[in-house]
Order: structure tokens, then C-alpha cells, then sequence
């Protein structure tokens, strides 16, 4: 429970049954120390900051799209100076956290975050993944699944939709060998707010990819968002599992596992598999790649093998 | 550790990171081009030997440069970076997220060509390139120059919080070793003092929104606040130079004359050509010829009423740009027309490195037309 006077973040220019603000919330409550925030160009940016009101309760900053990273490495850089000079005094140190979407994450600001990681800055970054450029009106991103009908790759009498799949962000992120990385799911909260504290307990950069249902664009009612986030981790369409020290760790194995068509079905953006001509084809291939990317984790935590 | 003022030998890419390794500024993030390095290596070093404690951030691409130094500055962190040509094209989406943000970062700019074709030496393509992205432009004719320019673009960028850049020609002043004086540590600290930003990003206690969005009712007012803060510059400059003037013995102005007096003709020029200019007139004044220059040092803000005052009774201007504009006039000509109101003429010279010499000053000066070395 969230005391009023506590809250670091009061969102409410969200579409509705969007995750945005628990997500943020999320991450903002695991803490007890001082936060510092910055944003990607993105819905949780534009939703939060319309002058001259804000959202945020705690310092935050955007300033453009693909420089999530490369600012909070500033920041945290700023810090360390200050530190050292005397020039700045909290009682506890300061957490710095960046948040990005899909298309500031995976696609345009994937090199600014790869060079933080790489320069190990001691910060957070959370990725909401709500699988393309919702901001825009939703355009595909490297996050969004094969299949998916987006405005730049619709389904059509020549196209099933996106063509091939999302990449694989939190591996690309563990390639990093950071210590902590994390996929988690607003439909898992328990779990995604023991990663958030975990995060922040990491020293150096910390990593979580969190699913983010958005009604909107794949085309479902607001109320359904934590019915389809939880769907999407049954399915195994999204699992969830930790990176720790290079090392896999499943959070949580479906005691039945769902089939693919149970999480596709409840979204506008899959409803032309189910009319195409080829729709078992489809469905079969669909879920070939979410059994192959599944046992590619279990295998990998198994094994013990290292990223 | 410098206790008085010394002559010393140094490149103007030394000399740049000789003024940085004095300011010691928080934070530099930076990424290595060519003929910029030398700047960041230098402060590499001293920080390598203890004789600057800056916190070096070396990001993966110039982007990420200047959106690093933007969080830094935000964050309340004396900040510097350094770049040059690509480098500034690849900066070009955040510089004036840093400019509106007001934070006074202040880069060291070795200018040079921009692509295509590939080119690693001198123009002004790249200064040009960033006129408008709201940051005080001021440019170095030598080494000298070049390091008391660093100084004086700090205390003018935390003045009316503006970022700055200090141009030097890319390898004509960052790679040649010239005679300069470096100033003692102490008259230099009298003249920066300590960074304390009013507001900044890292205050707990009053936490703030940094780069929220502008709508149609307020992005405007936004702008128009860049505009003033741009506008207040000009004075500012003049104070600031005036006390660097005091303090060193080096006095500065927004614009440099040289025997524009009497002149029927004078050439208007920025950066190190200007001293070849300087030679060529005294060469042909002694010659009895009526000719002079006028060295533009402050190009953001552009001195409009100073290059009025000083050109309104000279016959012939010609302006000597080191960049090519396509389809319309050329930059630092357009400047000069506007603040001549009348006609002049116009040569594009030394693109991509391409050497100048005196003759060719002369064969300007008395207007020839067609050379490998300039375009009239």
C-alpha cells in the first residue's frame, strides 16, 4: 500500500488500463533512497510532463529519444564529481534510473544504453515493452512480436504482419555482463517489485524489461490489461526469468503451459491470424518460436551456463 | 600547477586542454574526431597524473557526448566536451535540447570539413552548421586565443546560461605549436570562481522537471527566452573581456579592425586566416595601398552593430567565408550584409583544408576572380 504523502509519482494523462503508472510507481517505490529520473521520448514521457504541470515528484529529466543512457550516465557521472568535491550531501546515496519503451529501448537508444553498461555507471534502466512506437500511433519496433498487425506492418492480403521476431533485449543487455538483468510483467507484481529492490541493491547497472499491455493499440479493453499481461507470461510467450552474475534463473514455470492462440486471441492485433486461410500454419509456427525461445531459457538455466 | 604567468610553447589543441586542465571542470564527456583529440588527450593525461580531478565520461558517439553533458550539467556539474565536424553533425539533435535546457556546457570546437566527400581538414562547415541551435559561437585566430577564448566562453556561458563553443581552426591551430602566455592558476579561479549553479537537477529537497514538453501555448515563450538570454550576451561579452583584459593584459573585443580607417577595401574573415590577412595588409599599407581587416571574434551573438560601425565608410567588402552554403548566400557574407545594408562581395575559400597564402589575400584585395584557391 502507497501512502498519499509518500507517492513519487501521480500519473493520469494515461490511456486507460494503461501499466504505465504502476510500472513507474513500481519502480519508484523500491527504494527508500533519494531517486533521480530520466526519460525517454515515449508515452510515459509525454503522459507525465505537459508544461507546466508534472507528474513527477521526484528530479527527473528527459531530453530526446535515443539518449536515455548517455543522460544517465551523465547524471550519475555529475554525482560521483559533486561526491567527491563535497558539493552535494544525502543522507543516503542517490539511485539514478532511466526509463525507455520499446522503440527508445531496442531501436534508437540501444547504442546510448549499450555504452552505459559497458562504462558499468551505477544506475537502473527499465524498459516498459508495449511491442511498438505507441506514441506514434503504433509503428513496429524491434520489440514487436512476429505476427503482430502494426500500422507499418498491417496485415493485409500479402502480409500476416511483422515478418520476423523481436530481438532478444535482455540477452543483448546480459552480453553486457552486468550484474543483474531481469524480465518482469505488470501482471506479476509481487515478482516484479522483488526485481526492482534487487536492482537497486546492485552495484554498478541494473536491468529490467517489463511487459506493458497497451489497450490501445493492441486493441483491447482497459480492464483486460493484467488478464492479458498474465496470459502473456502462462503462454511463455513472455517468460520470466532473472540474469544474475551471467547466470539464468527461471521466476516462474506455468504449472500447465497456455497455449499461444489463449494470449493472441484476446488482442485486435492478432485477430487476422485467426482469419487467414493459413491461420494453423501461422499459429503453428507462432508457437514453435515461443516453445524454442522458452527451452532456450530452461536450457540455459539448467545447464548453468554462463552469458 | 601554474604560480604565475608563463610563456610556453604548445599547440592550440594543447593550449585548449592546458585551459581545461586549469578550469578542472566536473565532468567531460567526450568522443574522440579527428583534429579534436589532442584537446581530450591532454586533459586525459593530467587526469591520469593527478593534476585534474575531472570525472572523464569516454561515450561510444557524439551523441551521447552531449546527452551526457547535458545530464551532467543538468545535475548541477561544471561541464566541457569537445568535437569537431561529424562529430558536431552526429551532436546536431541535442545541442539544442542544451541550449533551451540552459545549461552553460562550453566545447572546444577544431574545426573542420564536413562529409562528403570524407575530409579531416579546416573549414568552418561544422561552426555554420550549428548557428542556430542557440549557443554563443566565439572564434580563436591563434593559439593564444584559443586558450584565453576557453575562459572567457565559461564565464559568459554561466553568465546568461548558454552553452558556448570555442572555435579553432581544425589542424592549423589545434596541431601547430605556437609562443603563448599561460595564466597563473590563482588569476584564473579569480576569474571562473566556483561553479554554483542556481537550480539544478539534484536538489531533493525541491525536485524539478527537466525538458518537459511545450505545447502550442508556451514552447514559443520557451524560445523567445533563448532569444533574450542570446541577446544578453553582447554586453556580457564586452564586461567579461573587459575583466580578462584587466587580468591579463589581453584585450578582446566582439570584432578585431586593422587599419579600416581609411580603407577602400577590407576583408572580413574569421579564425586563423585572419592572421595571414593581418600580414597581407601591412605588406600592401606599406605598398601605399588603402586596404584593411575586419576580424569577426564573436559570431553567436553576431556583432551587427560593432561590423556597421566599423565597415559603414568602406567602399569595398569583401567576405571571406570558409564554407559553402548552397542556393543562397554565403553565411558569414549574409551577417555582414545585414549589417552593412549594402552590397558587397563575397569569396568562399580554403574548403576542406584547402592552404591559402598571401598571394592569394592580394589577388582578393585586388579583386581577381578566378583561382584553384577561392571562389568569387
Amino acid at each position: 500500500m502507497i501512502k498519499k504523502n509518500k507517492q513519487k509519482i501521480s500519473t493520469s494523462g494515461t490511456c486507460a488500463g494503461c501499466p504505465i503508472g504502476i510500472i513507474a510507481r513500481t519502480v519508484l517505490n523500491g527504494t527508500d533512497n533519494p531517486i533521480a529520473v530520466t526519460n525517454a521520448t515515449g508515452c510515459m514521457e509525454v503522459t507525465t510532463t505537459i508544461y507546466p504541470n508534472t507528474s513527477w515528484k521526484v528530479p527527473y529529466i528527459h531530453s530526446v529519444f535515443g539518449n536515455a543512457g548517455a543522460t544517465v550516465s551523465g547524471m550519475e557521472t555529475a554525482y560521483k564529481a559533486l561526491l567527491k568535491k563535497g558539493k552535494i550531501k544525502t543522507e543516503k546515496p542517490v539511485k539514478f534510473v532511466a526509463f525507455g519503451g520499446d522503440g527508445g529501448t531496442y531501436d534508437i537508444g540501444l547504442q546510448a544504453l549499450s555504452g552505459a553498461l559497458e562504462r558499468k555507471h551505477d544506475f537502473l534502466y527499465v524498459c516498459y515493452d508495449n511491442g511498438a512506437y505507441m506514441n506514434t500511433g503504433n509503428q513496429r519496433s524491434g520489440g514487436t512480436p512476429f505476427g503482430a498487425s502494426t500500422e507499418t506492418t498491417p496485415a493485409g492480403k500479402e502480409s500476416f504482419g511483422k515478418e520476423v521476431i523481436r530481438k532478444d533485449l535482455a540477452t543483448i543487455v546480459a552480453g553486457h555482463h552486468i550484474d543483474y538483468v531481469a524480465t518482469a510483467n505488470v501482471g506479476f507484481i509481487d515478482d516484479f517489485q522483488a526485481k526492482v529492490k534487487k536492482a537497486f541493491e546492485t552495484k554498478g547497472p541494473s536491468f529490467i524489461l517489463v511487459f506493458s499491455p497497451c489497450p490501445n493499440q493492441w486493441q483491447h479493453s482497459p480492464k483486460k490489461t493484467i488478464e492479458i499481461a498474465k496470459l502473456g507470461t502462462k503462454t511463455c510467450f513472455w517468460p520470466l526469468y532473472e540474469v544474475i552474475n551471467g547466470k539464468y534463473k527461471i521466476s516462474y514455470r506455468p504449472k500447465s503451459r497456455l497455449k499461444i492462440e489463449e494470449f493472441m486471441q484476446t488482442q485486435g492485433r492478432f485477430k487476422h491470424i485467426f482469419k487467414s486461410k493459413n491461420k494453423e500454419a501461422l499459429i503453428k509456427d507462432i508457437q514453435g518460436k515461443v516453445d524454442e525461445e522458452w527451452e532456450r531459457v530452461e536450457d540455459l538455466e539448467e545447464t548453468g551456463a554462463k552469458v | 600547477m601554474i604560480n604565475k604567468n608563463k610563456k610556453v610553447a604548445l599547440t592550440g589543441g594543447f593550449a585548449v586542454g592546458e585551459a581545461m586542465t586549469q578550469i578542472n571542470p566536473d565532468v567531460m564527456a567526450v568522443y574522440p574526431i579527428t583534429p579534436q583529440t589532442p584537446i581530450v588527450e591532454y586533459l586525459a593525461r593530467k587526469v591520469a597524473n593527478g593534476k585534474a580531478d575531472t570525472e572523464m565520461i569516454q561515450v561510444e558517439s557524439e551523441h551521447s557526448a552531449m546527452s551526457a553533458c547535458i545530464g551532467a550539467s543538468a545535475s548541477g556539474a561544471r561541464t566541457m566536451t569537445a568535437s569537431a565536424s561529424q562529430g558536431i553533425m552526429y551532436m546536431m539533435e541535442v545541442l539544442p535540447v542544451a541550449s533551451a535546457m540552459r545549461l552553460p556546457i562550453v566545447m572546444a570546437v577544431a574545426n573542420r570539413a564536413i562529409s562528403g566527400p570524407l575530409n579531416i581538414h579546416c573549414d568552418h562547415s561544422d561552426a555554420m552548421a550549428m548557428r542556430d541551435t542557440g549557443w554563443i559561437q566565439i572564434f580563436s585566430e591563434n593559439a593564444q586565443e584559443a586558450y584565453d577564448n576557453t575562459f572567457i566562453a565559461l564565464k559568459l556561458a554561466e553568465k546568461v546560461l548558454l552553452p558556448a563553443t570555442v572555435n579553432l581552426d581544425g589542424f592549423i591551430l589545434s596541431h601547430s605549436v605556437e609562443n603563448l602566455e599561460l595564466l597563473a592558476d590563482g588569476l584564473i579561479y579569480k576569474f571562473i570562481g566556483e561553479y554554483q549553479p542556481e537550480q539544478h537537477l539534484l536538489d531533493f529537497e525541491k525536485p524539478k522537471t527537466f525538458g518537459a514538453i511545450a505545447l502550442p501555448d508556451s514552447y514559443f515563450e520557451f524560445r523567445k527566452q533563448i532569444y533574450d538570454a542570446m541577446e544578453k550576451a553582447r554586453a556580457e561579452f564586452n564586461e567579461i573581456t573587459k575583466e580578462f583584459g584587466e587580468l591579463s593584459g589581453r584585450k578582446y573585443e566582439q570584432i578585431e579592425a586593422c587599419e579600416t580607417e581609411n580603407a577602400e577595401t577590407v576583408i572580413v574573415a574569421m579564425g586563423s586566416t585572419c592572421g595571414t590577412i593581418a600580414s597581407v595588409v601591412d605588406k600592401m599599407r606599406a605598398e601605399g595601398k588603402k586596404v584593411g581587416l575586419l576580424k569577426i571574434r564573436l559570431f553567436r551573438p553576431f556583432p551587427y552593430g560593432e561590423v556597421q560601425k566599423a565597415l559603414k565608410r568602406i567602399k569595398r567588402v569583401v567576405v571571406m567565408d570558409r564554407n559553402m552554403t548552397f542556393g543562397s548566400q554565403q553565411v558569414l557574407a549574409s551577417e555582414v550584409q545585414k549589417a552593412l545594408g549594402a552590397e558587397l562581395e563575397s569569396v568562399i575559400y580554403g574548403l576542406g583544408g584547402r592552404d591559402i597564402y598571401e598571394r592569394q589575400i592580394e589577388e582578393i584585395f585586388e579583386g581577381k576572380k578566378d583561382s584553384p584557391y577561392f571562389l568569387m
